[in-house]
């Protein structure tokens, strides 16, 4: 983290970049949360550890709008939804400096304190350098720990690689976090019967207040007016139009990002009621893979969106009834 | 006084203006009959239909809905109909995957020619929705329980 810093302070001193993109310290040891830097003295407040799970390219958007040149980290991940905003011609490539900074899986604190920690006062083995297989974690009601690969998000442990698809430089080191099948959860539920499934996202999305966070922090979800916001009050952009928009919200989202997501599970980061809202994307995915041939959202900057093109011999939408 | 209790589906019809909706008016010219259950919706192509009109259709209380488009390559815009073809495809394989009932939605390629097949289609499209019965699961895939 410390190289990160002083390469950050050097940048800006010698007018490479006019600001910092990157993550500040929390009221929390454990919610970092994305700030801009503009002067070597806030850096001080610089942190990026274990916490720092948010996915800065979105806020790319805004900063190409700015004068002079953004540096932004980016974990291996982000920087497949800063490709797709390539892509789609959101950001800017030369108001950007990208620092790839490594990632050895990012932690989410809902699933430390769902092992029964609570109170946490402090947390060590989360630092960006340490190699730590176990969190020490001080509390209110004394030590505890838990092991780093328990605490990890639901995306790390089906990580797409710790390759940086696009920078100008890199810092840090990756580890390895991928542990689980990409898929199995979406063919869990595809095994399921229909009245299952039906129960199982009923239940799922009787949870979901729209508080729209998870369309907020999408980088997919990039439109200037989106279909969501209410066209009648412009400070009520939550508010809902009709009931349709209520109920449909999650498929809708889902099939507007289809061909576009970039599978950064930031979604279900942020889900303040824990929605595992990345099963629908995923689901989009899946089913492209398998139709239209493998295809990964910003792996490569200027590909074609499978949604944006298609073939002569595409299946039949009838093969749905087909499929098992 | 007899009640007819019989179920009588609601079903929506996206037909596209060069194809499908005349082939309609042919099966209709032609005095093929088909159920007074489906309604019919004219699009300039079924590349026309957003995926959510047909949510919608169903959240307003559809119990089926169908698309109609010219066949692949004959599109009157020459290709709307394949992207419509990819977007159906993955919309009905999520319907399926939230656990609403495979068949209650339907693309079928119809030409201003195919009077019959129109029929035909709407035939076995309304018996198709008659055995699944009514819609519910759409109505409301959100409703607190």
């Amino acid at each position: 983290m410390q190289e990160l810093i002083t390469r950050a302070k050097e940048l800006l001193e010698n007018g490479t970049v006019a600001r910092v993109l990157g993550w500040k310290i929390g009221d929390l040891p454990y919610n970092p949360e994305p700030a801009f830097f503009e002067t070597a003295e806030s850096l001080d407040k610089f942190v990026y550890n274990g916490f720092c799970g948010a996915n800065l390219s979105k806020y790319m958007i805004e900063a190409s709008k700015l004068e002079g040149k953004t540096l932004v980290c980016l974990k291996p991940c982000d920087t497949y939804s800063f490709n797709q905003l390539l892509t789609e011609h959101r950001v800017d490539r030369d108001k950007a400096y990208i620092i790839g900074v490594g990632c050895k899986g990012k932690l989410d604190v809902e699933k430390i304190k769902k092992t029964g920690i609570k109170g946490i006062v402090s947390i060590s083995g989360a630092e960006a350098d340490s190699a730590c297989d176990t969190l020490e974690i001080d509390t209110l009601y004394g030590k505890k720990s838990c092991a780093y690969g328990d605490a990890m998000l639901e995306r790390c442990h089906v990580c797409k690689g710790k390759e940086h698809k696009i920078y100008d430089e890199l810092i840090g080191e990756s580890r390895d976090t991928a542990d689980k099948e990409r898929f199995a959860e979406v063919e869990m539920i595809e095994a399921m019967s229909p009245e299952e499934k039906f129960a199982f996202f009923q239940k799922e999305l009787s949870k979901c207040i729209r508080c729209n966070a998870c369309r907020n922090v999408c980088p997919a979800c990039s439109c200037r007016k989106c279909v969501f916001d209410s066209n009648k009050f412009d400070s009520a952009q939550k508010a809902n139009v009709d009931s349709f928009e209520e109920k449909m919200f999650h498929i809708i989202r889902a099939f507007h990002v289809a061909g576009r997501c970039t599978d950064c599970g930031e979604c279900s980061r942020v889900c303040p009621q824990g929605i595992p809202l990345h099963l629908f994307n995923r689901k989009f995915i899946k089913d492209i893979d398998e139709l239209y041939g493998d295809y990964t959202a910003g792996a490569e900057a200027g590909s074609l969106a499978p949604l944006t093109d298609f073939k002569m011999d595409d299946a039949e939408p009838s093969i749905v009834n087909e499929r098992g | 006084m007899s009640v007819n209790n019989e179920f009588k589906p609601k079903i929506v019809a996206f037909c596209c203006n060069w194809c499908s909706y005349a082939g309609a008016d042919l099966a209709g010219s032609s005095r093929l009959a088909y159920p007074a259950d489906v309604k019919i919706i004219r699009v300039p192509c079924s590349c026309r239909v957003n995926p959510m009109f047909i949510l919608r259709a169903f959240e307003k209380g559809a119990d089926g809905v169908i698309i109609c488009g010219c066949h692949p390559g004959d599109c009157h815009y020459s290709t709307g109909n394949y992207y419509a073809r990819r977007r159906m495809t993955l919309l009905f394989s999520m319907l399926d995957y939230i656990g609403v009932e495979k068949g209650r939605a339907r693309v079928e390629w119809v030409s201003a020619a195919e009077g019959v097949k129109f029929a035909d289609t709407m035939n076995s499209f309304v018996s198709k929705i008659k055995d699944l019965g009514e819609n519910v699961r759409l109505g409301d895939i959100r409703c607190k329980n």
